[in-house]
């Protein structure tokens, strides 16, 4: 079967630093697959490969067996790329309802209309993506005056609006109270299967609570591919991933993990 | 084609002429907003300014006294202009950079209106300095000493200015401070006093310019405007903040104006926006300009 | 008409700006609906040299309000909007001249003309953002303004494009000031509610979004490029509208109706009154005209000082005027910054 997302020898070099170093991946339909690794693996670069908002050095990123690698950000989300970036995205001025009917008009609506339109269709698609986030009683309320974690969950709203055949998750949960997060989990548990996920995250609980598969980047490359369970018990994923000393993260059940990750 | 040179020689020099005065004015811009991210509208206004200070110290009795009267006062005027802008955009600091322009704009408007108020609408003609004010001939064709003078200042001041930012300390850090806007306090040195001292000497440049082109356009209203644009049009085709750019740039700009008006005068202007348009499809920050990174748009 | 949209209004269930349009359309449109009638009986009890004065006062209000799609809207400074004004307006004479004045052809023509100027221009534009896009426009306006003053054959050079007949309607022409006021006032009203209908469609919030932030617009899958392209002809055909009304009223058409200076003033005028909101930039059209035309003669016809202390002081002590414009300026300080 055709992967939905396949990278084939991708690389991203600036300059003489090479921050993605030619990885190869394959994302079947359906999966929902973690990109983990330390800080500088490559992880945010990797996404904006995938995403189009960055050209790739070398390689090629097919989409459902389409070569993408020359298709244009617009063009690849209208393919089916959806994604929520790191640092929150939004349109400040506008109301949360109009931030998701932005994205929800570009499929239910008439978006080129000239004249004012009642978009009954992308109205009720976005009254039910704030339902299912937790923001319906944010809707009329400014961005500039949503928390950091509402705005993390209205990142998602976005994203889902536009319908989503691959959604990228650029660490969704951070800066997220654990309530806040398990949320998040749930509504992304709850994804109709056809929806293919790949997140980056730190939060390992989160990690571990979703994925179906996992990729281990070291310094632009990857060091693994594999379940959740393969990923734990490597060795060499520890060592490089979190050094010596603190295998426990892995050996440990995930929720024991993340406290001792934070000892 | 020797035939073609010949009979157009002329405008080929007048080209040089209108290219030199280009690239002083343009460098002055191109170094302000390369440096300080501020987009200085009123840059014809004071080159107007010092077109006006022209016709109050040498007016239409040629003297090297009062040209280089003008040309001190102008300087001064010019840095003190400069002082003046930097301290007014000062608290706009934290505002986007459209505002300060906008500022700028406001500005250039008040200069001009108060120089049509002193000086009149009429167009006011500069003597050239004596020696300087006859004609010499350039392979049979007479023409005015006074351009080719220019067109010798303007060589000169082009290789003053690439080998001061090319070669000394202060160079170092227009270059640095253009590549990277953040470079001038990371290196501890004093914003505000780098912001005066290069708004100052931009400034200086367009007073200066203005003296320097009196005797050849002299001075009238509007001609702020006809000079912010083609200064701008320089910058823009050479790319922001580069002293190579500023150069080519006003060299082509210079042609284009003085060649395509002599021998297409109907589509002088077309032939102005066509090389502008050229050269932005194929490289959009300007020739000599900074590359964009990718996906930063 | 008004049952069925209730009822759909009440189970809208996403309320907002837009959302509860439909159901309140009615009152809302009151104010402009009185706004309009006062306008209309202006001519009963204003002398003829006032009610021209409002006529002017409506041009360039009209004009103000279609940079302000480009600068409030979209977020794209531009000061050479008056290029397509200007060519709007040469457009409408010269086919007031040679085809016909019967109304509404010649501000119709002036309307495409100036369209199709800023499609030719305006994909160079476009393709930049910030300041690169405020030289552009410049040096775009500037080089249309010498075309108008140098193809002497078409435009009559500098001294302008004149013996444009009256409009006729009907084969009757206009000549009374007030009949002519009142034409402008048809044809400007026409006007501001297509750009009213403009920025509250589906487009309008998707200009909003790329004025608000390109880069999360270019990954929900709009391409910027092509609705920031559309809103600068659009732009363009409502100031050409606006300079075919111009030549109506005025019946002269001289290259300051394309220069850099008219450009200026509008973009003082939207900057006043405060961008993004389109009935701000009427009000600020209105204090323009009145400086210069009112207080012009009395200044020795500089009144562009006082407009340039005025756009000056704007800066500095109405940056809510710039409500519209903060989005976008934190975004260019990030593009330029590269």
């Amino acid at each position: 079967m055709t992967p939905l997302l396949e990278l084939t020898g991708v690389s991203r070099r600036f300059g003489a630093l090479t921050a993605v170093d030619d990885v190869h991946l394959a994302v079947p339909a359906g999966a929902r697959h973690a990109l983990i690794g330390p800080n500088g693996a490559g992880k945010s670069t990797l996404f904006k490969l995938v995403a189009g908002s960055m050209p790739v050095s070398a390689g090629t990123v097919a989409l459902d067996g389409e070569d993408v690698t020359g298709v244009s950000e617009p063009g690849r989300a209208r393919r089916g790329v959806a994604q929520t970036l790191q640092h929150s995205s939004l349109f400040l001025t506008q109301s949360v309802a109009q931030n998701v009917l932005l994205a929800a008009q570009r499929r239910h609506g008439s978006r080129t209309s000239l004249v004012p339109r009642r978009q009954r269709a992308a109205r009720e698609r976005v009254a039910e993506l704030l339902t299912d986030v937790g923001l319906a009683d944010r809707s009329d309320v400014p961005v500039a005056s949503l928390s950091h974690g509402e705005r993390r969950q209205l990142e998602v709203a976005v994203a889902l609006a536009c319908e989503p055949r691959l959604l990228l998750l650029d660490e969704p949960a951070a800066g997220m109270s654990p309530a806040e997060s398990r949320r998040l989990v749930d509504l992304l548990r709850a994804l109709p299967g056809e929806v293919t996920v790949v997140i980056v995250e730190h939060d390992l609980d989160v990690v571990f609570a979703l994925a179906t598969s996992v990729t281990v980047l070291h310094l632009g490359a990857v060091l693994l591919t594999g379940t959740p369970d393969q990923v734990r018990a490597s060795p060499a994923v520890q060592d490089a991933y979190l050094g010596a000393g603190r295998e426990a993260l892995f050996t440990d059940t995930a929720g024991g993990g993340r406290r001792a990750g934070g000892a | 084609m020797l035939g073609w040179f010949d009979a157009n020689l002329v405008s080929i020099l007048n080209g040089f002429a209108i290219g030199s005065l280009l690239f002083i004015l343009a460098i002055g811009l191109s170094i302000v907003f390369g440096m300080m991210d501020v987009l200085n509208l009123a840059h014809g206004a004071l080159y107007l300014l010092g077109s006006y200070l022209a016709v109050s110290f040498v007016g239409g009795t040629s003297s090297w006294g009062g040209f280089l009267v003008a040309l001190g006062v102008a300087a001064l005027v010019g840095l003190l202009a400069g002082g003046g802008l930097s301290a007014m955009t000062e608290p706009l600091a934290r505002r986007p950079i459209l505002d300060q322009a906008l500022l700028t704009l406001g500005v250039s408007l008040v200069v001009a209106e108060l120089l049509s108020i002193a000086y009149g609408n009429d167009v006011l003609s500069i003597a050239p300095p004596p020696g300087l004010d006859g004609s010499t001939s350039v392979a049979g064709n007479a023409y005015p000493t006074y351009r080719l003078a220019l067109i010798g200042l303007g060589l000169v001041l082009a290789v003053a200015v690439y080998l001061v930012v090319e070669r000394t300390s202060v160079g170092a850090l227009v270059r640095a401070s253009v590549a990277d806007r953040d470079m001038v306090s990371a290196m501890g040195i004093d914003n505000r006093k780098v912001k005066i001292a290069v708004l100052g000497i931009g400034s200086m440049l367009a007073t200066v310019a203005g003296v320097l082109g009196g005797p050849v356009y002299g001075a009238r209203p509007g001609l702020d405007g006809t000079i912010l644009i083609l200064a701008l049009v320089v910058v823009v085709i050479g790319g922001l903040g580069s002293v190579t750019g500023a150069l080519i740039g006003a060299l082509v700009i210079g042609q284009v104006e003085s060649l395509g008006r002599a021998l297409l005068p109907d589509l002088a202007s077309f032939i102005l926006f066509g090389t502008l348009a050229v050269v932005l499809v194929v490289r959009p920050r300007g020739l000599f300009g900074p590359k964009t990174l990718a996906g930063v748009r | 008409m008004t049952a069925t949209e209730k009822t759909i209004a009440v189970a809208d269930p996403v309320t907002g700006p837009t959302g509860g349009r439909r159901s309140g359309g009615v009152l809302r449109l009151l104010p402009a609906v009185v706004v309009l009638v006062l306008l209309a009986l202006v001519p009963f009890v204003v002398d003829p040299f006032g009610t021209s004065t409002l006529s002017r006062v409506l041009v360039f209000a009209l004009f103000a309000c279609s940079l302000d799609l480009l600068v409030g809207i979209t977020g794209l400074p531009s000061l050479g909007h008056a290029a397509y004004f200007g060519v709007g307006a040469y457009t409408a004479g010269l086919v007031s001249i040679h085809v016909t004045a019967e109304a509404p052809v010649p501000v119709l023509a002036g309307m495409v003309a100036g369209g199709l100027a800023a499609a030719t221009t305006g994909w160079l534009a476009v393709r930049n953002n910030g300041v690169f896009f405020l030289m552009l426009t410049l040096a775009i306006g500037e080089l249309v303004f010498q075309l108008a003053q140098s193809a002497s054959s078409v435009t009559g050079g500098s001294n302008g494009l004149f013996g444009i007949p009256a409009v006729r309607i009907a084969g009757e022409p206009l000549t009374l000031p007030g009949y002519v006021y009142w034409y402008v006032l048809a044809v400007a009203a026409l006007g501001f509610a297509g750009l009213w209908t403009i920025s509250r469609s589906p487009v309008g919030a998707v200009l909003r979004g790329i004025r608000d932030n390109e880069p999360r617009m270019r990954s929900v899958g709009y391409s910027p490029f092509r609705y920031k392209l559309a809103a600068f002809v659009l732009a363009g055909a409502f100031a050409g509208l606006a300079g075919g009304l111009f030549a109506a009223q005025v019946r002269l058409v001289t290259p300051s109706e394309v220069g850099f200076e008219l450009g200026a003033l509008a973009l003082l005028a939207v900057i006043l009154g405060g961008a993004g909101s389109l009935w701000g930039p009427v009000l600020g059209a209105a204090v323009v005209v009145l400086v210069r035309d009112g207080l012009g003669p009395s200044l020795d016809g500089h009144g562009p000082l006082v407009l340039g202390i005025v756009f000056v002081l704007a800066v500095y002590l109405l940056p809510r005027g710039f409500a519209g414009l903060a989005g976008f300026g934190r975004l260019t300080a990030r593009t330029a910054r590269r």
